[in-house]
């Protein structure tokens, strides 16, 4: 091609379109090559600083011993060392201490958040709002006892209320005036709920026994909430006739809170018990 | 038309391209310019105009009360301006101040072009601080490129050394100042000295060290014309009304060399006289005489170079002048300043961004609140029968004391709010949160969402602060 460029003495390349639109060799401007001999340095830099070359089962590990996962244990180290102060202090204190200690309580819900949701959350909602099925945590509704020692309690050994199925006991019509009383918020009104026993575990006033884990039935709050489409007033009647963990009941509510004390620390379950206490509503 | 005409004509449009870029001189960097100085009108202008930025060096000395007049306290997210303490929550007020600054470089560069370019930008100034510098080491352009090319020697290493330390010497200083305005400058000479400063400031002094070196000293022009993007942008605001540093075609062409001896009225040439002292002088190198150009940064430097000349050799002063291209062209009047629409635009925008900071300065409350509804649960039914709604209150103090203060709510019937009369400390400076329960009796609840107003009261100093937000307090569905 040069043989025959017609534009002898320029520095084009002999690319040349349309007779005379041509390619030229200019180079690029000084600053620009600067830049580019810059990076390549830089590059050359990083290479021998830092990991980077992909040769055999490692790659070649840089002069300075950097490494990302040295760097994410010096962070985990240093969020550990913060916490440290806290931990130790909580170690040798009962949950109830914690609460009495707002600067501790503070901490403890700040950083008990993760195991709440990895444990707890499952069944109580990552708030503590319940689920079908589950208990409300953040209510003052407490079947074994809102005070701190009881929610403490009921994570270590985990909870199984039982109650008898009373379909061969009551009639449908006792059934059906009983969930009723139930329902206006009242049980004592129908005279079975004293003739029938209910008393025995629900007490005199229907008010329930944190012993017992028995509900209060006066408060219009339901432990076991309707099926979808199924009325409040059926749901009462299920739970009489069915009961609650009724080995011999196949229709039987199941209603059980796991034992944590295997899973978690005593540690973490004091902190975890501060943290339920915390939503709102402990006694 | 013809086929064959119309290539024909094609092709001489792309010959008449490469014959311009023939001529188009266009220096990237190869070879360094070596202006000459000469004093003027304008040069005094600029050195006064420059004298602005010797505020970027001092202005950290100042003192308000018992601390820096200005302080930008970045580890501590407090801005110190004068007798204002600026919090990050009232940073809106920056985007404000950000507006008007963009406004005043674009209503100034419709008026008057790039007279930011030449007589205010820091690179501009600290390029002709260094090239003075040069002049009065190594002498006026001839010497100094003579000295490029001479052969390396004990007084040119001697020469070289001493320009390049001092300046370094400007260099670090600029990086100093520039750390002063974040770091409180005493603490900062005195970590410098006992080289206990920071790594950041290290770095920043470094960053800025090296970038006021090179590119005062060594890039200079090729930053505007490559680099720094006011530059272009300032290109698409000027238009055909805005008065920049011209040269008059009109007085000037065609031009001709001085002949000695010629009576003036047989002089068939313009006024010109191609001394080529306006390129000379430009610290770019560029020729006013081609027109309005990328390279031009309007220091109007070559006003100078040649009035002196006309003065010279008797012919009137402003061959080169602040002329728009409007009023050169057809030899019109300038254009009234009212009938441009875009600077009233400008100004417009301007006073806006002007009378926002105003307002945002003259009403920084000292409190604030910000309600955060807890959504999971929305709200649970009590066993004594009333709905609890959560709330996090965070609550902001810009003071610079601790304040005790109290929390109280007010909203539909019944409302109750737990723990009404717990004091909580607003640390100084901080956000602190307090986590509140709301409590309705279900049956007082009209609606699914009823809206209700927190308040925050506290005592500072005799004076009663409060601020107050609304949420609202959320029910079961009716």
């Amino acid at each position: 091609m040069a043989d025959n460029n017609p534009f002898p003495g320029e520095n084009n390349t002999g690319h040349i379109w349309d007779d005379n639109i041509r390619e030229l060799s200019n180079p690029p401007p000084r600053w620009w090559m600067i830049a580019f001999w810059a990076s390549v340095i830089w590059w050359i830099v990083y290479g021998v600083l830092y990991p980077m070359w992909p040769i055999g089962q490692q790659p070649t590990q840089g002069i300075i011993g950097w490494s990302q996962m040295d760097e994410y244990r010096q962070g985990v180290d240093e969020v550990e060392a913060v916490r440290a102060e806290f931990e130790t202090r909580i170690k040798g204190m009962t949950a109830k201490d914690i609460l009495a200690d707002s600067g501790l309580s503070q901490y403890t819900v700040a950083s008990v958040k993760v195991l709440f949701g990895d444990n707890c959350a499952a069944c109580h909602g990552s708030g503590g709002q319940g689920g079908p099925g589950f208990p409300v945590l953040a209510d003052d509704d407490w079947l074994f006892g809102g005070a701190i020692e009881n929610i403490g309690q009921s994570i270590t050994m985990g909870r199984k209320g039982i109650m008898t199925a009373h379909s061969k006991i009551l009639s449908d019509a006792e059934v059906d005036g009983l969930a009723n009383a139930i329902l206006g918020g009242n049980p004592t009104s129908d005279p079975n709920f004293a003739q029938k026993g209910c008393v025995a575990c629900h007490g005199m006033d229907g008010k329930g026994m944190a012993v017992l884990g028995s509900a209060n039935l006066t408060d219009g709050i339901y432990r076991f909430v309707p099926a979808e489409g199924e009325s409040l007033l059926d749901s009462i009647k299920h739970t009489i006739k069915n009961g609650v963990n009724d080995v011999t009941e196949p229709k039987t509510r199941e209603a059980v809170m796991p034992s944590f004390s295997g899973r978690l620390s005593e540690n973490d379950i004091k902190k975890l018990a501060v943290y339920v206490y915390k939503f709102g509503s402990g006694q | 038309m013809s086929g064959k005409e119309n290539t024909a004509s094609e092709h001489s449009v792309v010959d008449d391209l490469y014959t311009e870029s023939g001529h188009w001189n266009l220096n990237t960097g190869e070879e360094t310019i070596h202006a000459k100085r000469m004093g003027g009108y304008w040069r005094n202008i600029k050195w006064l105009s420059a004298s602005a930025w010797i505020i970027f060096f001092i202005g950290p000395y100042f003192q308000w009360g018992n601390r820096q007049a200005v302080l930008f306290d970045i580890p501590h997210r407090q801005f110190h301006i004068l007798g204002v303490t600026v919090l990050p929550q009232d940073f809106w007020m920056l985007s404000l101040t950000l507006l008007f600054f963009a406004l005043l470089l674009a209503v100034a560069t419709a008026l008057a072009g790039r007279i930011f370019c030449g007589f205010f930008c820091f690179q501009t100034i600290w390029t002709d601080v260094f090239t003075w510098l040069e002049e009065n080491l190594e002498g006026n352009p001839q010497k100094r490129r003579r000295l490029e090319k001479a052969p390396w020697s004990f007084s040119k290493i001697r020469i070289k050394t001493t320009k390049h330390l001092m300046w370094l010497l400007i260099s670090v200083f600029t990086g100093i100042s520039f750390v002063a305005w974040f770091y409180d400058v005493f603490d900062l000479w005195r970590d410098l000295f006992l080289l206990q400063a920071g790594s950041v400031a290290y770095g920043t002094i470094a960053l800025f060290t090296a970038g006021t070196y090179l590119m005062a000293g060594f890039m200079r022009e090729q930053v505007c014309f490559w680099l720094c993007p006011y530059a272009r942008i300032q290109g698409v605001m000027i238009d055909k009304t805005t008065v920049v540093p011209s040269y008059d075609f009109h007085r000037g062409e065609p031009r001709g060399r001085l002949r000695k001896g010629q009576p003036e009225e047989e002089r068939t040439t313009g006024d010109c006289v191609d001394c080529k002292q306006c390129i000379a002088v430009c610290p770019t190198g560029v020729d006013i005489r081609h027109g309005q150009q990328e390279g031009c940064i309007m220091c109007a430097l070559c006003i100078d170079a040649c009035d002196e000349v006309m003065e010279k050799i008797g012919r009137p002063k402003g061959l080169v002048r602040f002329e728009s291209y409007e009023s050169l062209e057809a030899n019109k009047r300038p254009h009234p300043l009212y009938k441009r629409p875009r600077v009233w635009v400008y100004s417009a925008i301007m006073s806006l961004a002007l009378f926002g900071i105003a307002y945002g300065l003259t009403s920084l409350a000292p409190l604030e609140l910000k309600v955060i509804h807890d959504r999971q649960p929305l709200f649970v039914l009590q066993s004594d029968g009333s709905i609890q709604n959560k709330y996090t209150l965070k609550i902001l103090n810009k003071m610079t004391a601790d304040i005790a203060v109290t929390i109280s709510a007010e909203g539909p019937e019944g409302l109750v709010m737990v723990d009404e009369d717990l004091v909580t400390t607003a640390r100084r400076g901080k956000v602190t949160a307090r986590t509140v329960f709301v409590r309705v009796p279900k049956p007082l609840l009209s609606a699914e969402t009823t809206p209700m107003v927190f308040s925050v009261q506290g005592e500072y100093d005799g004076q009663l602060l409060q601020s107050s937000r609304q949420s609202v307090f959320i029910g079961p569905k009716r």
